[in-house]
């Protein structure tokens, strides 16, 4: 039997924030736009440039910090970290170091367990975003693209108070919902709006003093972020056993391989040189600033569950659920506003839509559909225009191109038949065409109806009633 | 001269300046970084104690911009700096000299 080892993780969460425009410039931060387009002399660093602060970026910052539970620096200021890489043209990063915005916060999480622990956020900063480095690896060179440089980041550090990937994993949802119902950011892992770099040591149980760590990066997934985590406590646990220490540096994980490697740094002392912005004035924000941003505060999680359950009577699961990301919270109550079924609205969302994202591997933040459309559907079935399965294949097409149901309804013809005529006739034919099964029902097999049913249902193109078909073919087959 | 810069701070600061220092550079640069840091000891002979560090030269708080976009398609004059260019992005040696291309957002060390 071996040691028994506890694993410390500490988080370096950088998030994109969702202003219209860079840091300290007036250009844009849209996505898409050709290389080098949103750029000017400000964020490519042309010397004389003068960078001025948006004031949307501290607010964020503020609002983050709040929701965090973190003291707000009153008087805070910028720093220059300095080094040189092609996608930083001004050779330094405006960032923090000696005041950084927010400090000692906490952020409560539940794992699946449901065990509940404080996380401690250390520090909060404001700084730029480099630009971005495309590599050609048959030209053997690179292209620099500024249009991501000087797009405003925040980074949450948080103490090292995570013992388990769970705990991490529970930690970064928790401040991506957060953010995300705040609106300072859409969050993206993929897209990398979010990105987390992972601080990892291992030490024996119940030691006091933290072993080495290691820094990881390019973790760009829940996924990969428990899989790196996982890899590296265990890369650690070897080097102890073996007698060897761990040595502090920067990893890369690599999802595919899943392995990671110390990243090159040869003549790459971190050695940054920090000193004040003397280009950017200090920041005061006072007492009657904080309260503003703090009265906007949007309905949290929490708050919502509790009003889910209240206003729109539904249970506690669903409430979790559909407050469980952002997106399906407004399309929930937007969609309910219109059509003023709170319940409907829930079992779509809950069911066919999470069944849709599923099997697409999409997150719930890329759901299209609009609140319109999802009330139309809900309005066709509840009017009995169409049955349950032809409204699962409608909403297949409201999901994926977001199609008026109403007049998709029309254009396809897939009204319910409710003629019984139409329904008698083709009952007829089936049963004159499956006299096994008929013989199967008379004998006693109840099984064989539900095979019937599925019969006219094919022939009526699934557009019956299926109340009314069973109905006629209990009558028929009595007779 | 009070201040005698070493043979290992010349050299670990050329390095974190990315030069390539001649002997001749480095005794040269030697001496002025020990003139400097005389000139900025004389700050020493003074009593600080009492006074609050100086964040900035202006007295100056809050200067704001709003967040509207001001700037059009600003990569005419961007480029016009770039020694070589290729479909609008500069062109520059290989950064990363293994197998481990970075091509996600996060570029390089910062961030
Ligand atoms: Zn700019």
């Amino acid at each position: 039997m071996g040691k028994q080892y506890e694993t410390v993780i500490g988080l370096e969460v950088h998030v994109e924030l969702a202003t219209k425009t860079k840091i300290f410039c007036g250009c844009s931060t849209a996505f898409g736009g050709a290389p080098n387009t949103h750029t000017c002399p400000v964020c490519t660093g042309m010397p004389g440039a003068l960078p001025v602060l948006n004031r949307q970026v501290v607010e964020y910052a503020i609002a983050v910090g709040l929701a965090t539970n973190c003291e707000i620096t009153k008087n805070c200021k910028f720093d220059r970290k300095n080094y040189f890489y092609p996608d930083n043209p001004q050779n330094y990063q405006i960032s923090q170091l000696y005041l950084p915005i927010c400090r000692n916060g906490r952020v409560e999480i539940e794992t699946e367990q449901g065990c509940r622990k404080d996380i401690g956020i250390h520090e909060i900063h404001m700084e730029e975003d480099a630009g971005k480095l495309i590599h050609d690896e048959w030209e053997g060179c690179s292209f620099v693209d500024f249009n991501r440089s000087g797009v405003p980041l925040i980074e949450i550090v948080s103490e090292p108070d995570m013992r388990s990937a769970e705990e991490v994993i529970a930690y970064l949802e928790k401040l991506r919902l957060m953010i995300q119902y705040l609106g300072a950011s859409d969050c993206k892992l993929q897209e990398g709006s979010m990105r987390a770099d992972v601080n990892l040591s291992v030490r024996e149980a119940g030691a006091k003093e933290l072993g080495t760590r290691t820094e990881m990066k390019n973790l760009n997934s829940f996924r990969a972020i428990a899989r790196a985590i996982e890899n590296e406590k265990n890369r650690q646990i070897d080097i102890m056993e073996a007698g060897g220490t761990v040595v502090q540096e920067t990893r890369r994980w690599d999802d595919l391989k899943e392995y990671s490697f110390a990243m090159r740094s040869k003549e790459d002392a971190k050695d940054y040189r920090y000193f004040p912005d003397p280009d950017l004035a200090p920041l005061r924000i006072d007492d009657a600033w904080i309260a503003k941003i703090k009265a906007q505060e949007p309905e949290f999680r929490t708050e919502k569950m509790a009003r889910y359950q209240a206003e729109y009577g539904l249970p506690l699961y669903d409430a979790e659920i559909l407050t469980g990301t952002k997106r399906l919270a407004d399309l929930f109550e937007a969609t309910a506003a219109i059509c003023g079924k709170p319940k409907k609205v829930s079992n779509w969302l809950m069911g066919e839509t999470m069944r849709l994202c599923k099997e697409r591997e999409m997150d719930a933040d890329e759901i299209r559909f609009s609140p319109e459309n999802l009330a139309g559907l809900i309005a066709l079935t509840e009017a009995g225009t169409i049955n349950s399965s032809v409204a699962k294949e409608v909403f297949e097409h409201v999901f994926a191109e977001d199609v008026d149901p109403e007049r998709y309804v029309e254009e396809k013809g897939l009204k319910t038949v409710h003629d019984e005529g139409a329904l008698r006739s083709t009952v007829e034919q089936v049963l004159k065409n499956n006299p096994k099964s008929v013989e199967d029902y008379r004998n006693g097999k109840e099984k064989a109806i539900g095979f019937l049913v599925g019969q006219t249902m094919k022939l009526m193109k699934g557009k019956a009633n299926p109340g009314m078909v069973n109905e006629i073919l209990r009558e028929l087959l009595s007779k | 001269m009070a201040n005698i810069i070493s043979d290992a701070t010349i050299e670990y600061v050329g390095i974190l300046a990315k030069l390539a220092l001649s002997e001749e550079e480095k005794e040269r640069a030697k001496k002025d970084m020990g003139e400097m840091l005389d000139y900025i000891d004389k700050l020493n002979e003074l009593d600080t104690s009492a006074v609050e560090p100086m964040p900035h030269l202006f007295a100056e708080n809050n200067v704001f911009r709003e967040d509207v976009v001001t700037n059009g398609d600003g990569s005419k004059d961007t480029l016009a700096n770039a020694p070589e260019q290729t479909g609008g992005g500069i062109r520059v040696p290989r950064t990363i000299a293994d197998e481990t291309a970075e091509t996600g957002r996060t570029g390089g060390e910062s961030a």
